[in-house]
């Protein structure tokens, strides 16, 4: 188990080298950002080589590479244009989707979740037909869509909630847009579930506790779900990492100042410090949450931890 | 609760004790007044907010509320008007003494002195401080050694500016320039307190003023809290508490909110929302000409587009593009039908000349396909207009326009468009001149003078001249208006400037730009300023 780990940790590295390098040249390919700093003129000469020797552009890529990839492990992400250092913005942004990203992921686990297990069980009647529908409805419909309409229906005509976020973003008002940014990995989870629990209801290991005697409860909690939530916890595992770095609609459409946002305004600004910063550790985040799920499977079951 | 109930006791008492002793104040504005704080749409400023680094209207917004320069530009006229100058003098039109009222300060409590100006003139100007308005400074005598073209900088404050006394200094140009004094309005030349230099980091977290209003707390990217200073000795005291700036991404969310009564103010009507906004706010949607024209400039360093005859293609082009159809549909009425290339808000006095284009502004498709045709026809059979995508909307416009140029000359292929992904790529690539055609070009004033509709963009290499065009008689004719001393006589010749564009049609003008701007019901006595950034010193909050 523990060389599992490390192994896995060592992989880590030439993932992160590969995934910095690629955002640091695509970022680069879309030429010079100074061109863009000075409004609908052209910035002159003397103050746009002044500005690339400040951010360092004025040396080749690979160079500028090198340099950031060494302040990065002293913890030092670079400036953005408008003087902020990169990890002030990260300070300001990270704890704002990681709220986000939780709201969604609870509404994941606990809705999906239920749903699954009750239409999984309960396969063909009204129940799963229903639930079915509604999950189909949910991915077709894009996430911009629903977000508008709830903003609409919830903030502007009802006045349950308020249309947009305040700095803070507090739980409270990160419901709605949780909702919005999870519900469709939800009904994904939600089906995924379903299957699952519908396939190894028929299983030799359920149809033994059931001959058991054993309370229907502890039959479904402890066999039938232990091992139906092995592709759902992979699933999730990988959600993470995409909701956070895939929250750029749903933070616009709330005007949430998270990851989302600053890596939106990083990249219309073309400001290589900002994106790459942001993309590094949501690289990162990728990268663990996947040895989290690598490590979960372990505890779900015992024939990989063994193996 | 009580918190309320507190304040309101105590400008109750301030109203009395000002009824009892007399004091008036400056008319309406009087004492306490209102206290109530509104809440405006805010973009993230994309420059350090210092006055000679700031190009935008965002981070330009916060400037005009927290500082006050030499000069002011009326809000309605746009005339420049002495703000903390006491007077302008000069004889030759080269040579300045300014005055400095005595009496202001910082609302950190500091003078503000002829030294003020100086130093933060010298800031702006110094190549080592990547002031992105330092060409501002351009005109003052010394400015190539502080901020040479290359190389290392030989002196770090302009020649050109001596302090006299404490409430004086005296400004040399290297050339005459008379309507100078009116361009010293803009923010770039506002007067820094000591603090600015001696601890520049702290400031700018929490930038000190001499305006009507001063920073309560920033935070960057989410919100600038800003309340009226109280000590504020200019005439236009603000008429409300304070102004709370929120940060949106997207302009949508913002009217989302003024909708649902959750923010009060916004300055920035998405083009969506355009067909709804009159039912949605009725009045309280404001709709004024600003100083900004959209034009479509050429590429003159492509021989193509810089033959003999292509002024006659570029003429034809511009009677091809239907700007009245175009605005109605597509802009919903913000914009109008250009017929010069300046702006309305400049006024008759101000060198504004509705129709000065004539009919090469009409349109006319016969007219237009004859002219091309005389001309030699589109260059390499077609035209490809250049715009970047990423804000604004402009694939909407630049499709119409192609497809009212393909209308007129019968032939479905003649223009599209090209987009570029970025703004930045968009700058780069016209920096670089790599057009091949017509490109998208916008001009938003920096102060309401027709020199600056035309100068920067047409003077042979001037900072915006894009396309390159040179005219030897335009640069003459613009010589000439900006050594006369006669501010009529000044516009007047550069209206006959404008008319060598015209007869070159060096760029196609399209259409003038409103501002437009809604507002909730608590508030009151709105509107926009030239540059289209709400007046918000003279908003009323109920």
């Amino acid at each position: 188990m523990g060389r599992y780990v490390v192994r896995r940790l060592l992989q880590m590295i030439p993932v992160f080298i590969g995934a910095t390098l690629l955002i640091f040249l695509m970022v680069n390919v879309m030429g010079d950002p100074i061109a863009g700093l000075c409004g609908e003129r052209a910035c002159d000469p003397a103050t746009a080589a002044q500005l690339k020797r400040e951010f360092g552009l004025d040396k080749p890529v690979w160079q500028q590479y090198a340099t950031y990839m060494g302040n990065v492990f002293t913890g030092d992400f670079g400036t953005a244009f408008n003087g902020q250092p990169v990890t002030e913005l990260m300070a300001s942004a990270f704890p704002v989707t990681v709220r986000l990203t939780l709201v969604a992921i609870l509404f994941e686990i606990v809705i999906g979740i239920t749903l699954g297990v009750v239409t999984g069980l309960k396969r063909g009647r009204p129940v799963d037909t229903g639930v079915l529908l509604a999950t189909l409805i949910v991915i077709s419909v894009p996430t911009f869509v629903t977000g508008l309409l709830l903003q609409l229906l919830l903030g502007v005509n009802w006045g349950w909630i308020k249309p947009s976020v305040s700095p803070d973003a507090t739980f409270g008002e990160l419901i709605v847009p949780g909702l919005v940014l999870a519900s469709v990995s939800l009904a994904y989870v939600t089906r995924l579930t379903r299957t699952s629990i519908a396939e190894n209801k028929r299983s030799d290991y359920v149809r033994t506790a059931v001959a058991k005697g054993l309370p229907r409860r502890r039959v479904i909690t402890r066999h039938l779900l232990r091992n139906s939530l092995i592709p759902v916890i992979t699933f999730i595992g990988a959600d993470i990492g995409a909701l956070m770095g895939g929250a750029i609609v749903t933070e616009r459409i709330f005007n949430i100042h998270g990851v989302g946002y600053q890596l939106y305004q990083g990249i219309l600004r073309q400001n290589t410090q900002t994106v790459v910063g942001f993309v590094t550790v949501l690289v990162l985040v990728f990268l663990i949450a996947n040895l989290l799920v690598d490590l979960l499977y372990a505890v779900l079951d015992p024939r990989i931890r063994y193996a | 609760m009580r918190g309320t109930a507190h304040a309101r006791w105590v400008a109750g008492a301030a109203a009395v004790a000002l009824a009892a002793t007399g004091c008036g104040g400056g008319g309406s504005s009087g004492g306490g007044g209102n206290d109530a704080v509104l809440s405006s749409s805010w973009g993230d400023p994309q420059n350090p907010l210092e006055p000679a680094n700031t190009n935008e209207v965002q981070g330009g917004k916060v400037l005009d509320m927290i500082f006050r320069g030499l000069k002011r530009y009326d809000p309605e006229s746009g005339k420049a008007e002495n703000w903390l100058a006491e007077s302008i003098d000069t004889t030759d039109s080269q040579n300045f003494t300014i005055k400095v009222k005595d009496g202001w300060t910082f609302s950190n409590g500091e003078q503000v002195t002829a030294q003020s100006f100086v130093d933060a003139w010298n800031y702006g100007a110094s190549l080592k401080n990547n002031q992105k308005n330092a060409y501002f400074f351009g005109y003052i005598d010394g400015y190539d050694q502080v901020h040479p073209a290359s190389g290392t900088q030989s002196a770090d404050t302009l020649s050109g500016l001596k302090v006299v006394d404490d409430h004086t200094f005296t400004v040399k140009l290297n050339q005459k320039f008379s309507s100078f004094p009116d361009t010293l309005g803009y923010a770039a030349f506002d007067p820094l307190p000591q603090s600015f230099f001696t601890d520049h980091a702290n400031w700018l977290k929490k930038p000190i003023g001499n305006g009507p209003y001063a920073i309560e707390s920033y935070a960057k990217g989410s919100q600038m809290s800003l309340k009226r200073w109280d000590g504020y000795p200019g005439e236009d005291k603000a008429q409300n508490g304070g102004v709370t700036l929120k940060v949106y991404t997207d302009n949508n969310t913002a009217y989302t909110d003024l909708l649902a009564g959750n923010l009060d103010l916004v300055d920035d009507i998405p083009a969506s929302q355009l067909k709804n906004v009159k039912s949605d706010l009725g009045d309280r949607y404001i709709n004024t000409p600003a100083g900004i024209i959209q034009t479509l400039a050429f590429p003159y360093y492509d021989k193509a587009w810089d033959t003999s005859g292509a002024e006659k293609v570029r003429t034809g082009l511009s009677m091809a593009i239907n700007r009245k159809q175009i605005t109605q549909t597509i802009f919903n009425n913000t914009r109008t039908p250009a017929t010069d290339w300046t702006s309305p808000v400049l006024g008759k006095d101000g060198g504004y000349k509705e129709g000065l284009c004539g009919s090469a502004c009409d349109y006319d498709p016969a007219q237009a396909k004859k002219l091309i045709q005389e001309g030699g026809g589109l260059p390499g059979g077609q035209i490809k207009i250049t715009y970047n995508a990423d804000t604004g909307s402009h694939k909407q416009w630049v499709d119409a326009v192609c497809n009212s140029i393909n209308n007129a000359l019968g032939n479905n292929r003649a223009c599209v468009g090209n987009p570029v992904g970025t703004f930045a790529d968009f700058r780069n690539q016209i920096g670089q001149h790599k057009m091949t055609g017509p490109f998208r070009a916008g001009w938003q004033m920096d102060y309401p003078l027709i020199q600056n509709f035309l100068q920067p963009l047409y003077y042979t290499n001037a900072s915006s001249n894009d396309g390159q065009w040179s005219n030897q008689e335009f640069d003459k004719l613009v010589d000439q208006a900006n050594a006369e001393t006669d501010t009529t006589k000044a516009v007047s010749t550069f209206q006959q400037a404008e008319e060598v564009v015209r007869d070159n049609m060096a760029a196609i003008p399209l259409w003038y730009q409103n501002g437009s701007a809604g507002y909730s019901q608590r508030l009151s006595n709105v509107a926009l300023n030239p540059f289209s950034v709400p007046v918000y010193n003279e908003i009323k909050v109920s």
